[in-house]
């Protein structure tokens, strides 16, 4: 396959062989026959339906349950690029838990006049709720699914830091099984590290971080909004996995000062809430009054130090998009390094000289909502038509401090599976990390996400984009 | 195990008992309707009024013709009882005590609905109705088959136990209740053989038109049925067998939780009714009254039995 040289091919040099890591793989492919693979990708497809591996889409009736398309092709990372990145992860995630403990207690960063007063103070996401109390361990961020796109051969950024409640992990599981089912031949010539053990390490991590005056096995118990959540699918997967139970707020109450669930039995106590509930919904006493998917008075107990909450509330104030633009001088200010991983060239538009270069330039930027998510509310800069362009530029004016906006990247490509054989699409890489008081662990894989549309750059599920097997190879 | 997880699992295998036994009501209302025209408006009004569903169906529908009450039974929407609306709420049931299922369970669950999603998108033409009732069967016995092949025999065995016989003790008892006249042992009833229309249909309601035959040497007669579907311990839709069902269920978790409940009382109390007595006896009392007495009690028990497990909170 010939590279367009455009944009960065993970799997082809420019003069269409292999690069090193996809040799094996490469020279397996070869061997295939499209017929055989086109209907591996069917196989794949009905298993995935037959085991209600779906997502619901907001706001569409039809389509309740919806499949993100897998391909079969894997995006493999060798392991000295791999050590980097998981080096330069860490190195992130250690800085956000210590600017959150910091943000919640001392706020020294502030007082240095490291990041303005205003980002903080005018952020939604942070809860005053949790000033003056720290988590066992100062831990708030406990897992975490970093966002990173990749440029060159060397060229890694981060894109988002996603610390509040990070999806996607059971498709890395899922996927990986997949493939293993599909193509064991693979597994057998090609050294890939397993991910298998993620949710034995989630329960190992969760349960370290236990409250201090818990006694014998910690009970750990995943909190999800209901079926109707459009990542119930992974709740439960996880709940599975880690033999732990799957509760709603209406399972749960205050008993004793503990939170307890409702079993046949009688009342339990929980030691360690594993919550997929935003932070708003958390506790109808203390945040959204109408909440129905949280448990009334769950931050007095939290406070009490009578349960872990994972992850913490009030961590969003880390990784909105303004917050994001600061994050290198956040790493240098609490562990006196660079940053490992770099960031994407962000505009503030809040700053009025940034504001007056992004409407310049508003055709080859990327504009984002500084508190969005699922690539719902942003502009594609060089996607968009006349009209749309003046109508953001409008947005953008009224509520600049609404507003960041970043280079079009030339995001790397790596090929899927076609009619018409290889061809190649944009990705992006979602590794997945858990903190305890024992440490950082990072799986060795990750969710990668792949735009199937020729040309496009956008990969959420939510917008049509598909997931890939990600291999990390062993040394 | 949750108690919300508790009720998930029974009412799931209470919707399947109920799908697989609307599905063979429809069938033995449908034969009559092939071979007995004249009697046919009859016989699905009884159907209706079998499923409780009277005012659902006059709500919507006018009269009482096949093809219509078919379409209401299998597929009408605002029939929270339809077979379509039924297999959907035992799947979303099963989604929420997904990680108490094994994968073969839930794959068989998941599956029977994305089938008949699919099966019963458009009405049914008469021609192709056996077969999509014959698939109803087939996919129920999967489940069926996947419970016991594959999961452990621990309180989540049997809370799914427990829903499957609430349900059918309720079903066959309906059956009875609504055609108890045509078993009363009076003189004008006495047909030769088979020819008792009724008594067919409320056998093959029960699927046992083949095995009274089989289980019961006397000839068919109204107290011979009656028995057989009350009092015969070998008939796995009698009330009898149900009962010692959940007399059996709740034993286990009275030992694997270490306490009785009330609900365990209730269900000795209701299987004490259908041991001791012979069929003269209850005809004595009334069958009328007898049916209707176990159709409350069973109704009594299902709540009982949600409050002593902590369905919900």
């Amino acid at each position: 396959m010939k590279n367009d040289n455009a944009h960065f091919s993970e799997m082809h040099t420019s003069d269409g062989g292999p690069r090193r890591p996809y040799v094996g793989y490469d020279a397996w492919f070869a061997k295939q026959n499209n017929e055989r693979f086109a209907k591996k990708s069917q196989e794949a497809e009905a298993f995935f339906r037959r085991t209600g591996i779906t997502f619901n889409v907001y706001g569409q009736h039809d389509a309740e349950e919806r499949l993100i398309p897998f391909d079969l092709v894997p995006r493999i990372i060798s392991s000295r690029e791999w050590t980097k990145l998981s080096k330069g992860i860490e190195q992130r995630i250690r800085a956000l838990n210590a600017f959150l403990h910091d943000i919640y207690n001392r706020q020294e960063i502030l007082r240095a006049g490291v990041i303005p007063i205003d980002l903080i103070a005018q952020n939604d996401a942070f809860l005053p709720e949790m000033m003056d109390f720290s988590p066992p361990g100062n831990i708030y961020t406990h897992i975490v699914g970093t966002d990173i796109v990749r440029t060159g051969e060397d060229d890694f950024f981060v894109l988002e830091d996603n610390v509040r409640t990070p999806s996607g992990v059971s498709y890395m599981l899922e996927n990986r099984e997949t493939m293993l089912q599909m193509f064991p031949e693979l597994f057998s010539t090609i050294p890939v590290q397993p991910v298998s053990d993620y949710p034995k390490n989630l329960r190992r991590s969760l349960e370290a971080s236990s409250p201090r005056g818990c006694t014998g096995r910690p009970c750990v118990a995943i909190l999800t909004p209901g079926i109707h959540n459009s990542a119930y699918y992974e709740h439960s997967f996880l709940a599975d996995q880690m033999g732990v139970e799957l509760v709603e707020g209406h399972d749960l109450q205050v008993v004793d000062g503990h939170i307890a669930m409702r079993t046949t039995k009688g009342y339990k106590t929980i030691d360690v809430l594993y919550r997929r509930v935003d932070d708003e919904y958390l506790d109808p006493l203390t945040f959204n009054p109408g909440s129905m998917l949280g448990v009334p008075g769950i931050m007095d107990v939290y406070r009490a130090g009578n349960i872990t909450i994972a992850n913490a509330p009030g961590t969003g104030v880390a990784d909105d998009k303004a917050v994001y633009s600061y994050i290198p001088d956040i790493i240098k200010f609490y562990t006196g390094e660079p940053a490992i991983l770099k960031n994407v060239e962000t505009f503030r538009c809040s700053e009025s000289k940034s504001l007056q270069y992004v409407l310049d330039n508003l055709a080859d930027l990327v504009v984002k909502e500084v508190h969005g998510s699922g690539g719902y509310g942003m502009l594609v800069g060089p996607a968009a038509s006349k009209q749309e362009l003046s109508d953001f530029a409008g947005k953008l004016r009224a509520r600049p401090g609404n507003y960041i906006a970043q280079p079009t990247l030339s995001l790397s490509t790596v090929p899927i599976f076609t009619d018409s054989g290889l061809a190649p699409r944009h990705v992006d890489l979602r590794p997945f990390a858990l903190v305890s008081p024992n440490g950082v662990n990072i799986t060795s894989g990750g969710l990668t996400r792949v735009a199937l549309k020729e040309g496009s750059l956008v990969v959420n599920s939510s917008q049509g984009g598909g997931t890939k097997d990600t291999w990390v190879l062993e040394d | 195990m949750l108690g919300k997880t508790a009720g998930g699992l029974y009412w799931m295998f209470r919707s399947l008992e109920r799908a697989e036994n609307t599905a063979r009501l429809i069938e033995a209302g449908f034969r009559i309707a092939l071979t007995r025209s004249t009697t046919a408006e009859a016989e699905w009004q009884s159907v209706i009024s079998t499923l409780a569903a009277q005012q659902a169906y006059e709500a919507i529908c006018e009269g009482y013709d096949s093809a219509q009450v078919v379409n209401f039974l299998l597929r009408e929407p605002s029939n929270p009882s339809s077979v379509l609306s039924i297999i959907k709420s035992a799947r979303d049931n099963a989604r929420l005590v997904r990680t108490a299922l094994t994968t073969e369970v839930w794959c068989a669950v998941n599956e029977t609905w994305m089938l008949f999603t699919d099966l019963l998108k458009d009405e049914i033409p008469q021609t192709e109705l056996p077969a999509v009732l014959a698939t109803i069967r087939q996919q129920s016995g999967l489940v069926r088959g996947a419970l016991h092949g594959t999961m452990l025999r621990n309180d989540i065995y049997d809370f799914c136990r427990l829903g499957t016989f609430v349900e059918r003790m309720d079903n066959t008892a309906r059956i009875i209740d609504v055609k108890y006249y045509s078993l009363l042992p009076a003189p004008s009833f006495v047909g030769s053989r088979l020819d008792n229309v009724q008594w067919e249909t409320i056998l093959r309601s029960v699927s046992a038109h083949r095995s009274f035959r089989w289980a019961v040497e006397e000839d068919f007669t109204a107290p011979a049925i009656a028995e057989f579907l009350i009092l015969d311990r070998r008939m796995p839709r009698s009330l009898a067998f149900s009962a010692g069902q959940i007399v059996n269920s709740l034993s286990h978790m009275a030992e694997d939780y270490g306490s009785r409940q009330a609900s365990h009382d209730m269900a000795d109390a209701l299987r004490a009714r259908l041991v001791n007595p012979d069929i003269h006896s209850i005809f004595e009392e009334g069958l009328h009254q007898f049916v209707n007495g176990v159709i409350n009690s069973t109704a009594c028990l299902a709540q009982q039995i949600e409050i002593d497990y902590r369905f919900k909170g």
